[in-house]
């Protein structure tokens, strides 16, 4: 589990000095994630390990985000002052979000024949 | 045990790393047994009822934000190797993906568009503050990516960084029985769509669910962010927010 861990952190911050070094407008764990999945690919590794712990905190991802929710406590006022457009966009624009998007990629996958991506039920 | 002693030990406590990591987890806890007890329903969001705890908490004792940040960073700090470990089922899966590239370019430039276009217009036209309009418009954004965009448009990155919570949970809630209700079974479109609209959150949310989802989720995350830090700055010049 120390190895996993020490290889996710590596992969994270290579991936923070490299976004510092080429000014990319991405945060760096996710260049991070991509030289992880450029490690696996080229290596072939099987990486039981990393593997194992990876799968064990992405079960548990939810988690992660909580003290950044709890942040919120600091906006009350203002999100009390703007209620309606807020409440109204958040709910609303996250709604037609999900059906477009949803809608755009089964209609492309029809047309273009990639499969219907139909696990065994949803 | 008298009252001083007890005043004591909770002026120890109260600002003390340990009680509020431990708080932290206790709060998860309670919400994904909720989460579990409702037979794992979308509508029982383990963060929102986590946050509702600790908030009240929070609020109860007089603790600021920053004092309970000082023991959640340590969970907090986890977001980063988690990101790097999405690369693990991007690999297992990584042969769903290539055959399905040009559905994700697609829906990735109408998701996008759709996620700032619709959040800009709504809150404009209901009279919100320019400010919170911009912090409006990159709400489907994980939470780096969109608090650097706000910054750059004219945003407020800490309000920023809410909104984007709030559209996560939100997000997160509403995805699954909208798509069951429009009768879409494909676990890629279902979600690649809670991935856009509800970053890492609907990320999380969409694991829980299945390997596959999850997977392109976590995609669609990843090149949103991408995606909102072209258009929005676009979106933000044309209309002269």
């Amino acid at each position: 589990m120390i190895g996993a861990l020490a290889a996710l952190l590596l992969c994270q911050l290579i991936g923070e000095v490299l976004v510092r070094l080429i000014d990319a407008p991405l945060p760096g764990p996710v260049l991070g994630m991509v030289l992880m999945f450029l490690f696996l690919a080229l290596t072939k590794a099987k990486a039981v390990e990393i593997r194992a712990t990876s799968r064990r905190l992405l079960s548990h991802l939810l988690l992660l985000y909580i003290p950044a929710a709890t942040g919120i406590m600091l906006h009350f006022s203002r999100i009390k002052s703007e209620l309606l457009p807020i409440a109204v966009a958040l709910l609303v624009s996250s709604a037609l979000t999900l059906i477009v998007t949803v809608l755009v990629f089964r209609l492309v996958a029809r047309l273009t024949s990639a499969g219907d991506g139909e696990g065994s039920k949803p | 045990m008298t009252l001083p002693v007890v005043g004591h030990l909770w002026v120890y406590l109260s600002a003390s790393p340990l009680f509020w990591l431990t708080a932290t987890l206790c709060a998860y806890l309670i919400g994904h047994e909720a989460h579990m007890r409702a037979g794992g329903s979308p509508l029982v969001n383990s963060v929102a009822i986590a946050t509702a705890i600790l908030i009240t908490l929070l609020l109860a004792t007089g603790t600021s934000y920053e004092t309970y940040f000082e023991g959640a960073q340590f969970v907090h700090f986890l977001l980063g190797p988690a990101t790097v470990a999405l690369a693990i089922p991007l690999y297992d899966n990584f042969a769903k993906v290539r055959r399905a590239l040009l559905p994700i370019g697609a829906a990735l430039v109408a998701g996008s568009l759709t996620a700032a276009g619709s959040a800009i217009a709504i809150a404009w036209a209901l009279g919100a503050d320019p400010v919170t309009v911009k912090s409006l418009s990159v709400k489907s954004v994980t939470t780096p990516i969109a608090m650097a965009i706000s910054e750059k448009i004219g945003g407020l990155p800490s309000l920023t960084a809410a909104l984007v919570l709030l559209t996560g949970v939100t997000g997160a809630m509403m995805a699954a029985p909208l798509f069951n209700l429009m009768g879409i079974r494909d676990w890629r479109a279902r979600g690649f769509a809670a991935g856009i609209t509800a970053h890492g959150v609907g990320t999380a949310r969409a694991f829980q669910v299945d390997d596959v989802a999850g997977t392109f989720a976590g995609i669609a995350m990843g090149l949103n962010g991408l995606a909102t830090s072209i258009f929005v700055p676009l979106l933000v010049t044309l209309l002269h927010l």
